[in-house]
């Protein structure tokens, strides 16, 4: 019987981007033991779904399908998933590391008497027990973590840390698993959804994007910043300190809370390089980081960097630009 | 309004690392501590919910002692009491172990509203206060981003940051867990008042024994989560590293002809 199991987020009836990541490290995880992993979706009319799911290479696939379960809510999702964990009595249980599953997957751990691994980024089997490795102090060290103890593990997978393409097809069983949820409270009276800051700038089609992190050190030292983005005719954006600061608007902000981009040149300037702000950028053609400290995750990615303060090498920029 | 605030004290963000002798975390020693960005942000919309609404801010820290300099800056800027989880056998908690500790805690204080940050700059659980709200079985959100209090003070507008720019609005009914995201507000500097006063406010410790938890429940005892070792990681190949007085105009030279960028 196949124990680990990835659970699908899908919202509108559409699959999430990262739940066929989530899959592939499924089949990874259930492949060590010669096993092969289940899957479970749930959502309101969703039966359409289970066929896009069927064809992967699976043990079986759960569908959990109820009126409560239309919207998301924490209170839906717990009593959803902690009725399917009865049931199927899964090992290992795995989540696409999105703001939907950081939100329940700890309740749903109470409820299930799971633990959990927040944000794993690779495994290894060692000893007969699988190691992982997670992001600590934002992304400037990895740990090396287990679980103790006995009972479930639910794991959350940092994006891109697996790849889709990875996934396997093939033939899975399709079944209802019906669950109780007479108990179930949603925890939450849903009013609406807005856009927050309403989105004016659009940094999506922008070619060349000069970028600001809390190195800057205040909205007053942006002159030279603006002067560089001028004379390369860039757009500027930011990472999230600098709008939270308030130095520049949130229609500026790069990252998983703001817009994604690709431009075929993003320099980033007094950025640290956290996930939040890579999965923003990291599609970019050429990265040019400018960072004081030699060990910043943002040079990781970057194809030239300048190990230097800021506020000198812009201005140097600039003289050079001017000069040419 | 009675408002439990959890603080964590991590290293700073600009504090130079160090692996520990054992590789089993950090080394702490002369290392700069400060409060968790998000926490900062959560205290201060404690304080602003508490001056409108009337009633009173405790902040709860779970650590050793260097966690006393973090609650004291709490009670500098405003909170009136503060519960320390001072005890050997607290360290080394997981998201569950830890927020099993707090809860416990808080609850001995009936709360109607508990803010945590949404996730700590050094573990990065983004759970231990959806925790704490599963224990005391209340409702809870993460990322929260707004936060209104209703009419009455039975009920909260909460606004929850969503991927990509979105935000959704709900309303939960108190007592309730919120897990605010940094950008909510701007934290105010404490006053020097705030700072004299605080030197006479109280700072309760408190062991696992006084919240009447086994040692098996908290700390490493009672956490799953383990961690075997800490490092940086591998260096990529990465970055070109340009070096010296000329590295702009190399930089420059090279973004036109080597990558053709510009
Ligand atoms: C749920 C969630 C969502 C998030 N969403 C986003 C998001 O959408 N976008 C985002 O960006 N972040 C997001 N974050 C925050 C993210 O985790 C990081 O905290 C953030 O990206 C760090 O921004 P930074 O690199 O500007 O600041 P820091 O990490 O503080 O880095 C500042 C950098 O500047 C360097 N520096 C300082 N002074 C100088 C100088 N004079 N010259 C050169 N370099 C200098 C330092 O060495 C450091 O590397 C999110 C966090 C959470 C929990
Ligand atoms: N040791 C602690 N003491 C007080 N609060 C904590 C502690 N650990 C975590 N928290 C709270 O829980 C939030 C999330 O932490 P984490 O789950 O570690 O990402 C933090 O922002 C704090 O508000």
């Amino acid at each position: 019987m196949a124990k680990v199991c990835a659970v699908l987020q899908q919202r509108e009836g559409k699959i999430h981007r990262m739940a066929w990541e989530t899959v592939a490290a499924a089949q990874q995880l259930a492949a060590l033991s010669g096993e092969k992993a289940s899957a479970v979706v749930l959502g309101s009319g969703i039966a359409a779904l289970a066929g896009e799911v069927a064809a992967l290479d699976l043990d079986s696939v759960r569908v959990i399908d109820h009126p409560l379960l239309a919207d998301y809510t924490p209170g839906g999702y717990v009593a959803a998933l902690a009725g399917w964990m009865a049931l199927d009595a899964p090992s290992t249980v795995l989540f696409p590391h999105t703001y939907q599953t950081v939100e329940y997957m700890p309740r749903l751990a109470l409820a299930s008497g799971a633990g959990i691994i927040p944000e794993g980024l690779s495994f290894v089997a060692e000893g007969g027990e699988v190691i992982w490795k997670r992001p600590i102090l934002e992304g400037k060290m990895h740990a090396r973590v287990r679980a103790r103890g006995t009972g479930p593990v639910l794991v959350s997978l940092q994006s891109g840390a697996f790849s889709a393409d990875s996934r396997k097809a093939g033939q899975a069983s399709v079944s209802a698993a019906e669950i109780d949820m007479q108990s179930a409270t949603p925890w939450r009276e849903i009013l609406g959804v807005q856009q927050m800051g309403g989105e004016t700038v659009d940094l999506t089609k922008a070619e060349i994007i000069v970028a600001i992190g809390r190195g800057i050190g205040g909205a007053d030292k942006l002159g030279p910043v603006e002067e560089l983005a001028r004379l390369l005719k860039a757009d500027i954006g930011a990472s999230r300190p600098v709008i939270d600061s308030g130095w520049l608007p949130r229609d500026r902000q790069i990252g998983s809370s703001g817009q994604t981009v690709s431009p075929k040149l993003y320099m980033a300037f007094g950025i640290s390089g956290a996930i939040q702000h890579l999965v923003g950028m990291k599609g970019s053609s050429c990265i040019v980081a400018i960072n004081k400290d030699a060990g910043a995750p943002i040079f990781k990615i970057a194809n030239y960097g300048i190990v230097g303060d800021l506020h000198e090498v812009i201005p140097a920029m600039v003289a050079a630009l001017k000069q040419a | 309004m009675k408002i439990a605030v959890c603080i964590k004290q991590v290293p700073d963000t600009e504090a130079r690392l160090r692996v520990a002798k054992d590789g089993r975390w950090i080394d702490e020693e002369d290392l700069p501590f400060a409060i968790n960005e998000s926490d900062e942000v959560a205290l201060e919309a404690a304080l602003q919910i508490a001056e409108k609404q009337g009633g009173e801010v405790i902040a709860f820290s779970l650590g050793p002692e260097r966690v006393r300099e973090a609650l004291r800056k709490a009670l500098a800027l405003g909170a009136s009491r503060a519960v320390h989880l001072r005890h050997e056998g607290f360290a080394g908690g997981d998201a569950i172990a830890t927020g099993r500790a707090l809860a416990a805690a808080i609850r001995r204080e009936e709360c109607d509203l508990v803010l945590t940050g949404s996730q700590s700059d050094d573990n990065g659980f983004g759970a231990t206060g959806t925790v704490v709200a599963g224990i005391l079985d209340w409702p809870h959100a993460w990322l929260v981003m707004g936060i209104e209090v209703e009419e009455g003070a039975r009920a909260l507008k909460v606004t929850r940051e969503m991927e990509s720019g979105l935000s959704e609005i709900f309303r939960v009914t108190l007592p309730a867990v919120l897990e605010v995201q940094a950008g909510l507000n701007h934290p105010r500097y404490a006053s020097l008042k705030g700072i004299m006063s605080a030197k006479k406010k109280e700072i309760a410790e408190v062991s696992p024994g006084d919240l009447g938890l086994a040692d098996s429940e908290v700390g490493l005892a009672g956490s799953r989560l383990e961690v075997l070792s800490v490092a940086f990681p591998e260096a990529a190949a990465g970055a070109q590293i340009l070096t010296g007085d000329g590295a702009a105009a190399e930089l420059i030279s090279k973004l036109k002809n080597e990558a053709r960028v510009i």
